[in-house]
Parts: structure tokens; sequence; C-alpha cells
């Protein structure tokens, strides 16, 4: 018996939407470019997945592109958005807890301008509106953090940046699908498996008032060269339809989080749990543990049927921690991150917190940390 | 290299003279720099100074929070003269000195 609680971008795939992909699969293979009965069947399903994602992010069908995924969104973002404003300027501002492909993409397309964040990983608001100005061509602020899920100020953010007339980039992969992401945007990604897609599609909104110049070879389609995948379109915006659909308020996986925060803090010794206590999503919750091991820490969940993720440095090819806890200057080691899918039940949770305890003593243990 | 703990001389050219015990958690990865650490901060008097070389990145985070969850001072953080031209194998070495809590 499995349980998976590592949801964040990547999603146990919602029943509807394979039905949806299975379905497409029969009648939506075709290249929807041709002009043909078998391309036009393919055209059909994909405007109608493409309005669907409108409808759901409050735009117009036209202002929706559709991408191969949800990092390839940020990158065109970025890059398009940079190409056609640098007569303004290269300067790309945003805080230093953005997705590592916004900050790559930023510095990629001009000069990122990184503003820090509080302990709760929430961006110093003062200093990234005292940092978009003049010669700015993008702000960037995501709607929530998807490491430890707090929630920014994107309605203050975008005020300043109407006023100010550069365009504000918001990184919703974490949220659509479980929370209201408003309208307060000028360019919007979201990530159709964090949700329940399929793997192979990501939303790109882009306001009519705003200027892009695609960047690379001349294509048909400049968002996603070569085309998109119509089933994973159909079956992303079926999950997002049914996820919408069932959605309840509040999200019974709040209450979750909340006792995972209260119990992990009240059973485990030295541990740190991070993020803001309230203002935060309603499916993720992450804690480091002091002098633990985070690839032991995953590596003994799992022989016990728990998938959790992690931002310590061992858990990564690289020697680097997460930049976000490291922004958030919270400890980067021993970090177990949980996002709960939406069938997450409290039995799990629960028989997770069980183990939890004895699982983290257990590695300090093996290192010769206890009682330390 | 690694794993040595206990009192030896001044860090180097570029260091302050520590004024306590050092540890030498160069080229561990983490969380053991900051284990080791703690196990000198246990064995140590309240209020003393303790300073650790660490070379992973991780130990530039983890010490701190480290420090902030006890209750203890980071004092300053420097680069680490190394001499031994052996030791350059783990990359750029840093001194960080840690008051105890009192």
């Amino acid at each position: 018996m499995r349980t998976y609680l590592d949801a964040g971008g990547r999603a146990p795939v919602h029943p509807v939407a394979r039905e949806a992909f299975l379905a497409a699969l029969d009648d939506g293979w075709a290249d929807p470019r041709r002009v043909h009965a078998e391309g036009r069947r393919a055209r059909l399903l994909l405007d109608a997945a493409r309005e669907t994602f409108a409808e759901a992010l409050g735009a117009r069908t036209a202002e929706v592109h559709l991408t191969p995924g949800h990092t390839a969104s940020l990158h065109a973002a970025v890059a398009a958005t940079t190409r056609a404003r640098r007569r303004v300027g290269t300067r790309v501002v945003l805080p230093a807890v953005e997705r590592a492909a916004v900050i790559a993409a930023a510095r990629a397309a001009g000069e990122a301008v990184v503003v820090g964040v509080d302990r709760a990983g929430r961006v110093d608001l003062d200093a990234w509106r005292a940092a978009v100005g003049a010669t700015t061509a993008l702000a960037v602020l995501q709607h929530a953090n998807g490491e430890v899920g707090t929630r920014q100020p994107v309605a203050e953010a975008h005020a300043h940046a109407l006023a100010a007339r550069v365009p504000l980039l918001v990184d919703a992969g974490a949220s659509v699908g479980h929370v209201d992401v408003g309208a307060d945007w000028d360019v919007l990604a979201a990530d159709p498996p964090d949700w329940g897609g399929v793997p192979g599609v990501g939303v790109l909104a882009v306001r009519a008032r705003v200027r892009t110049a695609p960047v690379g070879p001349e294509d048909e389609d400049p968002w996603a060269p070569g085309g998109v995948s119509v089933p994973a379109a159909v079956a992303g915006a079926a999950a997002l339809r049914a996820v919408l659909a069932e959605r309840a308020a509040p999200d019974p996986r709040a209450a979750l989080v909340a006792r995972i925060r209260e119990r992990v803090a009240a059973t485990v010794p030295d541990v740190e749990v991070v993020g803001d206590p309230d203002d935060r999503l309603p499916h993720v919750v992450t804690f480091s543990c002091l002098y633990v091991d985070g690839e032991a820490l995953l590596g003994a969940l799992d022989r016990r049927g728990f998938a959790v993720g992690s931002g310590s440095a061992c858990t990564s090819s690289s020697l680097e921690p997460s930049h976000v806890l490291a922004a958030m200057g919270v400890l980067t080691h021993g970090n177990v991150r949980i996002a709960l899918p939406r069938n997450v039940t409290a039995e799990q949770v629960d028989a997770f917190l069980a183990v939890l305890p004895e699982v983290v003593a257990e590695v300090r243990g093996a290192v010769g940390a206890g009682g330390l | 290299m690694s794993g040595a703990s206990g009192p030896v001389g001044p860090v180097g050219p570029e260091g302050p003279a520590p004024s306590g015990e050092v540890v030498d958690a160069r080229g561990l990865r983490c969380p053991a720099p900051v284990i080791r650490l703690a196990r000198a901060a246990k064995d140590a008097a309240p209020g003393a100074v303790v300073t650790v070389w660490w070379t992973d990145p991780a130990a530039r985070h983890d010490i701190p929070a480290w420090a902030r969850m006890r209750g203890h001072e980071v004092l300053d953080t420097v680069p680490l003269e190394e001499p031994a031209a052996g030791d350059a194998a783990h990359g750029p070495a840093w001194a960080t000195r840690v008051r105890l809590a009192g």
C-alpha cells in the first residue's frame, strides 16, 4: 500500500483526465494544423481545451497559449516579454524564491534583479516595488511558492506594476486548480500535471495588452514550435473542469496541512516547520529536521510506503540545496516537502505522522546525532 | 584531512585567531558539518567561541539556521586560507565562528 504525498507539479492523473486522454487518442490524434476532416476534429478538441483554460483563468480564449510544459511556458514568457521591451530596458525583477526555470530565464534574457524574502518566504514587497521602475522589462511574482506553500502579495504587486506600466508575470503553477488565482496578472502560467492532467502540455495566458516578441526560429506556433499534444491538452482541460467542480470550500486538505504542521512540530524534536502558517496553499507543507540526511530520510520513508519530496542538497544531483529554503534562511538539510494529492485521506496523513518520529530518530541514530 | 576536531592554531592569514575549539568539517557533505559542530558545542563551555571549517555549500545556510534554533550567535564567516595544495580537492573552504549561548 503506497501513499503518495509528492503531488507538486506531478499529481496522480485524475480519472477524468485519463478518460479524456484516451478518447482524444481516438478522436484527436491528427495534426490540428491540417485542414482535412481528421485535422479539423483535432483542432476542435484543442480549441475546446483552450476555451476551458480561458474560462477557468478569467481570460479570453485568444489570450491562452498552449506550450510543451510548465518550464517551457516560463522560459517563453520571460524571453518573449523582455524581448518586446528591450528598448525600455533589460531588467527582470523577481523574488529569490521563484522557480529555478524563471530565474534561469531572467538571467538568459537580461539582468536579473533578485529581491529577498522573509523567513516565511514572502517577497519583500517594498524592495520589489522599489526595483520595478522605468527601466524594468518584466516584473515577476509567483502566486504562491510550490515548495513551502506561502502565498505572495500579487494584488499589491500588480497594482504597482500597472502604475509603472511594467507587465507582471505570475507563475501560478502551484496554485491553479487548488485556489482562485484572481485577475492580478498580465502573463500567467499554469501547470496541468499539477492538478491531475497528463504531462506534455503547459498553459500560458498573455493579456491582449501585453506585447510579446517570440524568441527562436520562426514557427507557425511560436509558443509550441511544431504544435502541442492534443490529448494532453484535452486531458488537462478535463482535469481542470473536474477539480474545479469537485472543489469544496474550505479545501479539506487545508485541515490536514494544519494537522501536519502541528503534529510534526509536537512529535519530532529539533524540527523547523517552514512557510507562512496561515496565508498559504491548502495542500503544500514543508519542514526540515536538524541533523538528518534528507536522502536517507526519503529512502526510509519510501521503504515504509510513503513518497515525499525534499529540497535538501543530498537529494539532488547538485551540491546546492533548495534556493527557496536558502533564501528564507531556514534549515536546508533533512527537508521533507509534501504536496497532498486531492484524494488523500486523513488516515493516510495520520499513518505518515505515526511513523515519522521513529523514522527521523532512526536516521539521526545512524549518524550518531541522537541527543545532540 | 577531514574529521579532526580539537584545539588547533590560527585559522590563517585571512581569519581571526579563534579563541576556542576548531572543528574541521572540510570535505563533508550535509548534514555532517552541522553534526560535527553540534558535538563540539555540546562539550564546550557556555559562551565559548567554536570555529568550524567547511566546504559544503549547504553549510553556508545550515550553520546559521542551527545557531538560530539553538540560541547561538554566528560571529562571522571568512574565506579559509589553505596552505597545503592537496586540500584544494574539496573546493573553497570557509571558517565560521559561533559564540555559544551563555
